[in-house]
């Protein structure tokens, strides 16, 4: 009980270091630049108390939550053996947290006042709605499908440099030819798919499942799931501007 | 009343996010795996500090950052705080000097709080056995995301095309995964992916809108977007070109003996 009440002051004494810079940056430049007084001081000093025990629960929670759930799976599909189901599991796991992920909702109906406004599609509320309901299923199944791929790449073996390298090529090549209003919003996509709680989940999957195959390397082989979740959306919001 | 009902919302939303999460992993398992998890207690225990501390965290963002992040990304694009700082007229892409760094401060700073990033680098340290240390690829990464906005910044002011710098960005970064230690190229790839969520997604996208409806001849539409593309592709150049630097100078460092 000791070691975790420490392990927690340790994880609270961080919190305090990662949010400096923030407080830093704000009084700075309210001060010099602004030339104004904080507005809220009692909300100023509530809020940054929040953020630093909100960040240490958040690091507690990851320790004892996150990271075991993510490894233990990893090796229970490894013992299994079944690499069909490891892939359909990779796959739910991207859809159903990309799915549902806010900061893509946002984005895909933004996404479709500019197609609306573009000319791309019908300028009316019904064609906004399903242009920015296709969006999401076509990012949700490109996490899906990035996961699919990521796992199977530990699994065999596969250099992450040429799948990465080849995923940007085709990005390099459709932004040649997708309609100028959807490139920013297409680039942007790759960025928002990845939630705080799936990049815990899906780092310990990959690290776990390059752990326990005796000829990967957990450093070389575990990461890159999450940079392909980055990657395939691009790909397939451009796609989708290209298609729709 | 209403910090207590604005804080439950978010814990609602928080678990929505949670549930699909915890439906897959627990539909699999029990169906799947048909194993019951090791630590069922604390695993739940885990789930809800983290649902609490996002929860606790988003709030306090709400209520310190956002807000001042906001107002002063308005106040730095306002035609008025331009042009009292401005020395020459016309405006010019130098006028803006102020947003630039106000970019790059607060793209640091946040990127140094960002969970997501926290979880990747505490993994990192404690697999590579502490030879990369979180906090330095946490730097490494919070620089990147400082040189992404300014010079995505630089780009909404100049009007320049978004994909003349993610091209060239991208035959920067294929060069480098090329001749980078194979070792950091993952989790390189994978920190650029996880700079831009929580904290710093509504801050940059309130600085970009607001940029681009002050400066004269911008699209928001248009021109508004991108930046959070700089922000997930110049961290994977730093913590390349960091890798590089360190193996460059362990090399000279052997040659010399």
């Amino acid at each position: 009980m000791i070691r975790i009440h420490n392990r927690f002051l340790q994880n609270l004494v961080g919190s305090v270091f990662n949010l400096l810079p923030i407080l830093t940056v704000i009084l700075v430049f309210q001060v010099l630049v602004i030339h104004q007084p904080l507005e809220n001081t009692v909300n100023l000093l509530g809020g940054t108390f929040l953020i630093i025990i909100g960040l240490t629960f958040f690091i507690q929670g990851l320790e004892i939550g996150l990271f075991p759930v993510g490894e233990t799976m990893a090796t229970a599909f490894a013992k299994k053996g079944s690499l069909t189901w490891l892939m359909a599991f990779s796959f739910a796991l991207g859809f159903a947290t990309t799915i549902a992920e806010p900061a893509l909702i946002a984005v895909a109906d933004e996404a479709a006042r500019v197609a609306g406004n573009g000319g791309l599609i019908d300028n009316n509320k019904g064609a906004r709605i399903d242009y920015a309901l296709g969006l999401r299923l076509s990012v949700a199944l490109s996490v899906g499908l990035a996961l699919v791929v990521g796992v199977l790449r530990i699994i065999r073996g596969w250099p992450l440099q040429h799948l990465i390298m080849g995923g940007y090529a085709s990005i390099l090549l459709m932004t040649a030819f997708t309609p100028r209003e959807m490139i920013g919003i297409a680039y942007d996509s790759g960025g928002v798919t990845t939630s705080t709680i799936t990049v815990p989940l899906v780092t310990a999957l990959g690290i776990g499942l390059a752990s326990s195959i005796k000829s990967r390397n957990p450093l070389i082989d575990g990461f890159g799931l999450i940079a392909f979740a980055s990657l395939t959306p691009i790909i397939f919001v451009m796609a989708y501007g290209l298609i729709v | 009343m209403t910090a207590i009902f604005d804080f439950a919302s978010i814990i609602v939303e928080t678990v929505a996010d949670v549930i699909p999460i915890a439906a897959t992993i627990i539909g699999f398992q029990v169906l799947v795996i048909g194993k019951p998890l090791p630590n069922p207690k604390q695993t739940a225990v885990g789930f809800i500090y983290v649902i609490l501390g996002i929860a606790f965290f988003l709030k306090g963002l709400e209520m310190t950052l956002f807000p001042v992040g906001e107002l002063m990304a308005r106040q730095l694009t306002s035609p008025e705080f331009i042009e009292s700082q401005a020395t020459s007229e016309p405006l010019t892409w130098q006028s803006y000097g102020w947003i630039y760094l106000f970019g790059a401060c607060i793209g640091f700073s946040t990127t140094l709080a960002e969970p997501s990033l926290i979880a990747v680098a505490l993994k990192a340290e404690e697999i590579s056995g502490g030879a990369i240390q979180a906090f330095g690829l946490r730097i490494a990464v919070a620089v990147g995301v400082a040189i992404g906005l300014s010079l995505g910044i630089f780009r909404i002011v100049t009007g320049s095309p978004l994909y003349l710098y993610i091209v060239a960005g991208y035959c920067i970064l294929m060069v480098q995964t090329a001749f980078a230690p194979k070792l950091i190229i993952g989790l390189a790839y994978d920190s650029g992916g996880v700079t831009t969520s929580t904290v710093t997604v509504p801050l940059i996208t309130a600085l970009g809108l607001g940029l681009a409806s002050t400066v004269p001849g911008r699209d928001p539409l248009i021109d508004g977007f991108g930046l959070i593309a700089f922000a997930s592709l110049f961290p994977i150049i730093t913590v390349l070109g960091y890798a590089q630097l360190a193996e460059l100078l362990a090399r000279m460092r052997k040659r010399s003996l």
